[in-house]
């Protein structure tokens, strides 16, 4: 597929400033994801007196995330990763029944060009602001997907990739990033260590580390998962979400996005509640929300849910606010429930989702059992990644298949064995 | 003991640009005052008003995060690499 961006957008790309969001220091357009005042995080800074698109200028733009261009954090044309967003929101009634709820959909970023998760979205904003800022050199810190999508999205943009994983990350994963070439380094450790020395080396050699430092506008490809739920509802919110969390990142640009649209007055009514998921083998921000504190305690993660085993995640305690203030609650599965969720939506719904979409599924369900959904709730679940990358998981889970001899006997003994 | 302290260069600024400080103490928390007193615009980005670490400061103790040893209270030993992370991202 290809795409192209309307004509009105011919200037070249910049990127905006940026605002701490703890202390509401400005700072110029740079790669730098920290506060040089307190430390804190920095997120773009757009101007609230820019002019918005409506509802039909957005339709009639092209299937991809540029469409919500006016609250990306840019100014000018982006050249990079155009074909990136507009997966499918999927309706599931038999997943609907199963939570007790009026209706429930599957926002499948399984299928998200090109790399198979929705961290398609937020590369495709990083990769135009490493063009932006004149960075020569990309990469990122990764438990997989952020690895596939940095390799995929840079091989076609021409820029050379440092991609950092753990070094027993699942095969799919491995090959999934190798085969882009980029200079793929498994590092001995959690992914956590993996960070720490990502953070390290994007200090060192003034490299575009995606989710480093150009973190600011990394994360806000994220909202455009909001973006796309309101618009294929037809300009109207769900009443609750349910996401996985690692970082904690997503649940936090959800509720940006849902606001965002809701200011804008593309949608009205109440903004959804917010749910998150989590592996109970590594459940920080759940065990954050459950306490009521206001800090993370990391912890070692110890899941088959490799893709959101993140220890110590940075957006932990904004992710928790955003779900308490949501009205929202939180879930953390074992992996059992995790495979069992994973089976469940390929059985129900035809998508196979990878480890992190099993506890994603396996949370709406222990939600429901909870009673923490409504009967007339109309229920998103945000699919993030493809289960082929994680076909580890299922191992030993499904029923062997017979082999048989190509003779209609053998057919016939196992269909009689099934009646 | 006499340890090594790395900074990330939005917190070396503050120490006369000096990415890495050797410094001297028992526990991690006795560095980090050391280091404190001889850079004081440093001082409070390292602790916060109770004398702890921030959340969005990491502080790694050879290879190990802090928070999972007893913090600034940590022991240390002769040759130890401490070395300050800003606000760490998810993957």
């Amino acid at each position: 597929m290809t795409t192209a961006l309307a004509p009105e957008l011919e200037q070249a790309l910049r990127v905006l400033p940026q605002r701490c969001r703890l202390c509401g220091t400005h700072h110029a357009p740079a790669p730098e994801a920290v506060c040089g005042e307190c430390l804190g995080p920095l997120e773009p800074s757009y101007d609230p007196d820019r002019p918005l698109p409506d509802a039909a200028i957005i339709a009639a733009r092209p299937a991809n995330l540029w469409r919500y261009r006016e609250w990306l954090p840019f100014e000018g044309e982006p050249t990079l990763s155009l074909d990136s967003g507009f997966t499918p929101l999927v309706e599931s009634p038999a997943l609907a029944r199963r939570l007790g709820v009026a209706r429930a959909w599957l926002k499948n970023d399984a299928v998200s060009h090109p790399s198979l998760s929705f961290k398609d979205r937020v590369v495709a904003t990083a990769i135009n602001a490493a063009r932006a800022l004149g960075l020569e050199t990309v990469g990122c810190a990764s438990t997989g997907n952020l690895a596939n999508a940095v390799a995929a999205q840079a091989a076609r943009a021409g820029l050379p990739a440092w991609i950092f994983i753990p070094h027993d990350l699942e095969l799919g994963k491995v090959v999934g990033t190798a085969v882009y070439g980029p200079r793929l380094v498994r590092v001995r450790g959690s992914y956590d260590d993996v960070n720490r020395l990502c953070a390290q080396a994007a200090d060192r050699y003034g490299w575009g580390l995606v989710n480093i430092n150009l973190r600011g506008y990394y994360g806000e490809g994220s909202k455009t998962v909001a973006f796309e739920i309101c618009e294929q509802l037809g300009w109207r919110s769900p009443t609750a979400v349910v996401a996985p969390m690692a970082g904690g990142s997503l649940v936090t640009k959800l509720e940006k996005g849902f606001a965002e649209f809701a200011r804008a007055g593309l949608v009205s009514g109440p903004l959804p509640r917010l749910y998150g998921a989590q592996a109970a083998g590594c459940a920080p921000i759940v065990r954050l929300v459950e306490s009521g504190g206001e800090q993370v305690e990391p912890v070692l993660p110890d899941t088959i849910a490799r893709s959101i085993a993140i220890g110590n995640p940075a957006d932990g305690g904004f992710a928790a606010k955003a779900i308490r203030g949501s009205g929202g609650w939180v879930a953390a599965v074992p992996d059992a429930d995790i495979v069992a969720g994973i089976r469940l939506l390929a059985e129900t719904t035809g998508i196979f989702t990878e480890t992190a979409g099993g506890a994603t599924v396996a949370g709406a369900l222990t939600l429901a059992q909870g009673g923490r959904f409504r009967a007339d709730d109309e229920v998103v679940l945000c699919i993030t990644g493809n289960g082929l990358k994680t076909v580890e998981a299922l191992q030993g889970a499904l029923p062997e298949s017979p082999v048989i001899a190509p003779r209609l006997r053998e057919l016939e003994a196992l269909h009689g064995r099934d009646l | 003991m006499a340890v090594t302290f790395s900074l990330p260069t939005v917190l070396a600024r503050l120490a006369d640009g000096q990415s890495t400080i050797e410094a001297t103490g028992v526990t991690l928390g006795d560095v980090v005052a050391q280091i404190a007193d001889r850079f004081p615009r440093l001082a409070p980005r390292l602790r916060d008003e109770r004398g702890g670490p921030y959340p969005f400061v990491t502080f790694y103790l050879n290879d190990e995060d802090i928070r999972f040893r007893n913090g600034f209270d940590t022991p240390v030993t002769e040759g130890d690499e401490i070395t300050v992370v800003a606000a760490i991202a998810g993957g």
